[in-house]
């Protein structure tokens, strides 16, 4: 099983990265960009093939360490 | 006094906050390994700066799961002081010993420069001793410096005296351009609502000698040793 996991910054945070990779598609004449949150993308490789139990401590493991709920979001689905 | 200094791996401010507290101030000062589950006898807990873990996943998000750190929040539970110093600061947010967190700074710019601090509460263990209209001339170094809280977090951090420090200009005023990273409110240092432990971007330690060009840095550590000594006296009596 693989987990993959999305983490983007909350709405509510400055996200500089991304008003910046904004500026530069507009720049570069990209037409009818919007804002652009950067988050970060991770895979995880599991053993195992129970998915409930896979999804409790990827759920788990992003809450404590993977995401910070202060200034993050996530979500993720196991395949 | 006795301070532990902790030491993650690429820790890189260690050794000048143990000369401070060693060297310059003449106390006795040890690194506290993270591998280590002991904090010994220390009557306080410097978090220095740094990169520790290389900053990955998020600044400070690996360092606060060491096994010293374990021992730094028991310690903190029962009342010690513990100050987080940049990378240091970042990790107690993390670790949820402060609230709030540090996000890249808003010009994405890594910030290397002296910066003007105002402290706001001089009723903590880390501010007592500054003298109310001083202003600190402390450097800066950080590329994800930039405080963040919910607007509940930041409303209860100012009601309660929380906020510790903030940028200011070299006549003490509050300006968007005295702030050098966009931390909200012009936020350099917070403190626990104990008032135990503190955090701050700045480098108090890169500037507690005045061959360094200022030595404002080390009124703050002045006055922890101040305070811990009242405490000592006070268990004493």
């Amino acid at each position: 099983m693989k987990a993959k996991i999305i983490i983007t910054p909350k709405k509510a945070v400055v996200d500089p990265q991304g008003k910046t990779v904004q500026g530069a598609l507009e720049h570069m004449g990209y037409k009818g960009v919007g804002a652009v949150h950067v988050g970060k993308y991770l895979e995880i490789e599991l053993n195992g093939s129970d998915k409930e139990t896979a999804r409790r401590q990827i759920d788990d493991a992003c809450h404590k360490i993977l995401s910070n709920p202060v200034i993050e979001d996530y979500r993720f689905e196991i395949e | 006094m006795n301070f532990a200094v902790l030491q993650f791996p690429a820790s890189n401010c260690d050794q000048d906050a143990l000369h401070v507290l060693k060297d310059v101030l003449g106390h006795s000062a040890w690194y506290a390994w993270h591998k280590d589950t002991s904090l010994g006898n220390a009557d306080a807990v410097v978090v220095p700066g740094g990169f520790s873990y290389g900053d990955y996943l998020r600044t400070g998000a690996i360092a606060r799961f060491s096994p010293i750190m374990q021992a730094v929040q028991n310690f903190a539970v029962q009342g010690g002081p513990v100050l987080g110093i940049c990378n240091g600061f970042q990790i107690l947010t993390e670790a949820g010993m402060l609230p709030g967190a540090l996000v890249r700074n808003r010009s994405l710019q890594f910030r290397c420069e002296h910066v003007f601090l105002k402290t706001e509460n001089n009723d903590t263990p880390f501010t007592q001793t500054i003298p109310a209209d001083k202003l600190l001339r402390v450097p800066i170094a950080h590329g994800e410096g930039c405080y963040f809280a919910d607007p509940g977090t930041l409303a209860k951090l100012n009601a309660n005296g929380q906020v510790l420090w903030r940028y200011v200009d070299a006549q003490g005023n509050q300006t968007e351009i005295s702030n050098p990273n966009g931390s909200l409110e012009n936020i350099a240092g917070i403190c626990n609502e104990q008032r135990n432990v503190a955090g701050l971007m700045p480098h108090p330690e890169r500037a507690s000698e005045s061959l360094l060009g200022s030595a404002d840095g080390r009124l703050i550590f002045e006055s922890l040793v101040k305070w811990l000594e009242a405490k000592h006296a006070k268990k004493a009596a």
